[in-house]
Parts: C-alpha cells; sequence; structure tokens
C-alpha cells in the first residue's frame, strides 16, 4: 500500500520535474527542477531495494554534478529572449528525438510482452539478506573486475585531459610559496647595521 | 515502541506511524533546546577566551540569553527585498533546516537507541550533507544581491572540496568497521587498540584521520576559521545578509545543529560514540548511561569548535582551498591506501 503511494508520488514529481527542467524560464530554476527530478529518482531507487544506488545518486549528481551545474549557470549571464527564439529552429530535431524515442518506447514493450529474452536471465542472484553494498562489491570486484578498472582508466584519463587542457600558468603572478615561508630564517632576512654618523644603509 | 502501541490493539501500520512520530519529536525537540543551549555554550566560551563576561543579563547566568534572542527574532518583520526571487528566497532557510535536522534520524545515541538502523548509515549522512550546500547557494542567488552572491559561490566550491578528504576519511573508516551502519561502526570500535582503548582515533593509522576530519568538519560547517561564506570584513554577512526574523534563525538554528552533528560525527567515527574511552571497569563506569558517555564527547568537540573559532585568525580563500586540495585529498588518500594495505595484510591475507 504505502509502496504503491511512494512509487505513484516519486514517479509524478520525477516526471514533472522533468517537465519544468525544460519548460522553466530561467535556467537556475531548470537546474533546481533537474535536482529535485534527481533526487525523487533517488526515492525510486530505494523503493526498488537499491538504497547503495539511491544514496549514491544524491551524493554524486545532487551533491556534486549539480552543484557544478548550479554554480556554471548562475554565473551565465543569458539572455532569455534569445534562448527562446532558438525554440522555433530546434523544433523538428527534438521531434524527431521525441519520436525515435517513442518508437523505441513501443518497440522495448512489444518486445517484453512478447516473453523474457535468455541473456536477460541473472548471471549471479544476489543472497537475499545481503546488503546490496557488499553484492554489488562481490560483482565488481570478482566477474566484472577488468571492465570495471577499464571505466576507472577512462575517467582517470578524462580528468588529467581536462586538466591539461585547462590548466595554464599565469605570468606576473606572485603565488605564495608556503614552504619558503615556512624555511625563512630571522638570521637569513635580517641584518644588524650599525652606520656612522652621516652614512647610509646599503640594501 | 512500535511493539508497544500493538500491544495496545493498534494496528500495525498505525502504530509504526505514532511510533516513528515520537520518535522524530524525541529527537528534534531536545536538538532545538540543545541549539539554543549550545550558542550560549559558544558565546560564553569566546567571551571567557577573549577575557570578556559574555551575555550575563537574561535569566541566572544569562542562561535564557538565546531564548530571548529567538523572540526577539520571531517578532521581527519578515522582510523579502523587491529584487529577490521570492519563492526561492523563502526556500533557502527552509532547506538548510531541514537537512541540518534529517541527518539526526541515524545518529546511534546508545546501543540500539536510533531512530533509523538503516544499513547504509554513513552514506546517508554524506548525502544529506552534501544536499546542505544548497540552502547557502539558493540563499546567496534568490537574493539578488552581491556579497550574498559571492558568499553563495564560495560556500559552494569550499563544501565540495573538503567533501572529498571528508569522503575518503569515512571510507577508511568503513573499511576498518566492515560496515557503513553507525551502530556497527561504533561497536567496531569497542576494545580496538590492546583491547583495552575504545575508539578508532587511538589507532595510529586511523588517528591522521581524526584529525583531517576534525579540521574538514569545521570547514564543511563553515566556522571559523573556515567562515569565508560570512567574513564580515568582505561580506557583510554573506549569504545570510537580505535575511530577517526567522528566516534568519533558521538558518543560524541549521548552522548550529550542523555543528552539533559533526560534533557527534566525531565522537561516532573516530572516539567511540558511546564507548567509554576505556574498556576496564576503572570507576563504575559501564554503570554510566552510553548516551551520557556520547554527550560528553559532543560537547568536549564543540568546546574544540569554540576554542578554535576564538583562538585562529580566518584563513584567506586561496590557503583555504590549498589545505583542502594539495594537503588533506594527498594525506588521506596515502592514509586510505596505508590502512587499505594494512588491511589486506592482516585481515584477509596476501594472496601469493
Amino acid at each position: 500500500m504505502i509502496q504503491t503511494l511512494a512509487f505513484y508520488l516519486f514517479a509524478i514529481v520525477v516526471i514533472a520535474a522533468a517537465v519544468l527542467t525544460i519548460t522553466a524560464r530561467n535556467p537556475v530554476h531548470s537546474v533546481l527542477w533537474l535536482i529535485l527530478a534527481f533526487f525523487n529518482a533517488a526515492g525510486l531507487m530505494l523503493i526498488a531495494g537499491a538504497e547503495f544506488i539511491a544514496m549514491l545518486l544524491v551524493i554524486v549528481y545532487v551533491g556534486a554534478v549539480a552543484v557544478l551545474f548550479l554554480f556554471v549557470v548562475m554565473m551565465l549571464d543569458v539572455d532569455f529572449a534569445e534562448m527562446r527564439a532558438g525554440f522555433m529552429r530546434y523544433l523538428p530535431f527534438g521531434l524527431l528525438l521525441a519520436l525515435v524515442l517513442a518508437a523505441e518506447v513501443i518497440f522495448a514493450v512489444a518486445a517484453w510482452n512478447a516473453g523474457g529474452v535468455d541473456m536477460g536471465a541473472r548471471i549471479a542472484p544476489a543472497a537475499g539478506d545481503m546488503p546490496n553494498i557488499e553484492a554489488m562489491g562481490r560483482l565488481l570486484y570478482t566477474r566484472y573486475l577488468y571492465i570495471f578498472e577499464a571505466a576507472g582508466l577512462v575517467l582517470l584519463v578524462a580528468m588529467v585531459g581536462a586538466i591539461v587542457l585547462t590548466h595554464r600558468t599565469r605570468g606576473g603572478t606572485r603565488p605564495q610559496n608556503i614552504a619558503r615561508q615556512v624555511r625563512r630564517r630571522p638570521q637569513d632576512s635580517t641584518r644588524n647595521m650599525k652606520p656612522s654618523v652621516g652614512q647610509g644603509v646599503e640594501l | 515502541m512500535t511493539a508497544w502501541f500493538e500491544s495496545w490493539g493498534m494496528m500495525h501500520g498505525w502504530a509504526w506511524f505514532l511510533a516513528t512520530i515520537i520518535g522524530i519529536l524525541i529527537i528534534a525537540l531536545p536538538l532545538m533546546l540543545a541549539v539554543a543551549m549550545i550558542i550560549y555554550a559558544d558565546r560564553k566560551i569566546w567571551a571567557a577566551m577573549a577575557l570578556r563576561r559574555g551575555p550575563n543579563v537574561v535569566g541566572p547566568f544569562g542562561l535564557l540569553q538565546s531564548f530571548a534572542d529567538g523572540l526577539k527574532v520571531f517578532l521581527q518583520e519578515t522582510i523579502v527585498p523587491a529584487a529577490a526571487n521570492r519563492g526561492l528566497f523563502l526556500l533557502a532557510p527552509i532547506i538548510t533546516f531541514t537537512i541540518a535536522l534529517i541527518v539526526w534520524a541515524v545518529i546511534p545515541f546508545d546501543a540500539g537507541v536510533v531512530l533509523a538502523d538503516i544499513n547504509v548509515g554513513l552514506l546517508y549522512i554524506l548525502a544529506a550533507s552534501s544536499l546542505g550546500v544548497y540552502g547557502v547557494i539558493i540563499a546567496g542567488w534568490a537574493s539578488n544581491s552581491k556579497y550574498p552572491f559571492y558568499s553563495a559561490l564560495r560556500a559552494a566550491a569550499q563544501m565540495v572540496s573538503y567533501e572529498v578528504s571528508i569522503g575518503f576519511v569515512l571510507i577508511s573508516v568503513v573499511l576498518w568497521a566492515g560496515t557503513f551502519n553507525l551502530s556497527g561502526i561504533v561497536l567496531g570500535q569497542e576494545a580496538h587498540v590492546f583491547g583495552l582503548l575504545n575508539g578508532y582515533g587511538f589507532n595510529p593509522l586511523l588517528f591522521p584521520m581524526a584529525v583531517v576530519f576534525l579540521i574538514s568538519s569545521m570547514a564543511e560547517t563553515a566556522r571559523a576559521p573556515f567562515d569565508l561564506t560570512e567574513a564580515e570584513s568582505e561580506l557583510v554577512a554573506g549569504y545570510q545578509t537580505e535575511y530577517s526574523s526567522m528566516a534568519f534563525a533558521l538558518f543560524w538554528l541549521g548552522e548550529y545543529a550542523n555543528v552539533i552533528l559533526m560534533c557527534a560525527l566525531n565522537a561516532i567515527l573516530f572516539w567511540g560514540g558511546w564507548l567509554p574511552p576505556l574498556d576496564i571497569d576503572l570507576i563504575p563506569w559501564f554503570d554510566i548511561p552510553g548516551i551520557l558517555w556520547l554527550f560528553g564527547k559532543i560537547l568536549f568537540f564543540f568546546f574544540v569548535f569554540s576554542w578554535v573559532k576564538a583562538t585562529v585568525p580566518r584563513f584567506r580563500y586561496d590557503q583555504l582551498m590549498r589545505l583542502g586540495w594539495k594537503i588533506f585529498l594527498p594525506l588521506s588518500l596515502t592514509f586510505l591506501f596505508l590502512i587499505s594495505g594494512y588491511l589486506m595484510l592482516v585481515r584477509y591475507g596476501v594472496p601469493a
């Protein structure tokens, strides 16, 4: 009972938030609706019994990715009128995408009605009492180890690439070198001068 | 408590509902009271370190000062700036306050005394604390004013940066405990070192992580010396500049509830939670209820927070980023490797 209610609640909010994401006039509102959609998707995962995925969705997407989105979008100087103007130009392309998606959904439902595929059988059913972090870790680090490591490598390369592409050393700045500051001693940087009368100090 | 209500002849669903509501109130109401008293304590400690008296007018020893402030704030007018984004402007303090409260659902106060004993407790805390930044960002943006906006940007960058090293610290604790459940983590600390000391913090491999976590938790809650989001010499009052009345009070309460939460997390993750520090019966050591041990530890860490606030000057923003990315991140990563290597060697054995 409560599961069904919760499912419909989360599902409706996800869809509503998704619609508002693309229709909101203000891009910051769009991102906030997107965050709401992520959050409710996490709720759906929770109902499906995948509490680990749900938490990861909130931590990674809501907590990190969307914060950066918001960060960037807030600093953009967006001209709303110009954004509206692009609407008609992209409309055919959008309709095409919608058509493809709708065809795929119909196709998938038809295929599902025709009966399961053998490939869809679970390879490694997890024990019912195992927390799903453990079940997932066991699969990721045994059966799918190489794929998992390869995915990690791809992400590492992407990260290094982003830094290489965007990092530049700016000239003309005097950055603080903390190690040098700490290493500095009074006797190295001060001199006790006793200039006689009429003579200055040579620096 | 559910079973107790059921014994009165209630249906299971309603009994569970009622028990949960009561559980929430039992945590949330004393928490609000604790926030009021901890603000008083903060001001008193701060004053004592500056050789001042601190609040001493309202009530005996000024004990009622926070309540007087609360009443004053309650009676003020809520001002929404004309240029502000009205809905989001009012939503921001609500988000901050709610997030600060929901995290307490998984905090274990004693063996078995916890509202939601879920097996991803620590991830839940990480998730909820990463939501906390939205209150600040939305407040800064919706105010439609320069200083709050700068503050929001600072807060976003600061919290995301320090969450990275906090994540590694939490993972190293989880590796050692073998569970994400907070009660499990506390129980895993029983007689951890030499079968004598309760607490991961006494472990030489985990002690540096405890220090990193303590400092990162100050940064995460934007307490001094990392309070760049509301640095009054630069940003007026940061993201709260445009707020007044109850909206301001919600930020205030949420901030201090977060500080208490971080103190509680320090106690639970590294210093044995509700367990006494030594696993031997010195004085009637085990007869002291666990919840008192936990409160004692929380108060100790809060004292440390106040102490730091009173004595350490504010960081510059580039120094803050340097500390987070160039010192804490490599340090916590190194210790994560050391700890997992040690555990592989000792606990699981290295094949070939």
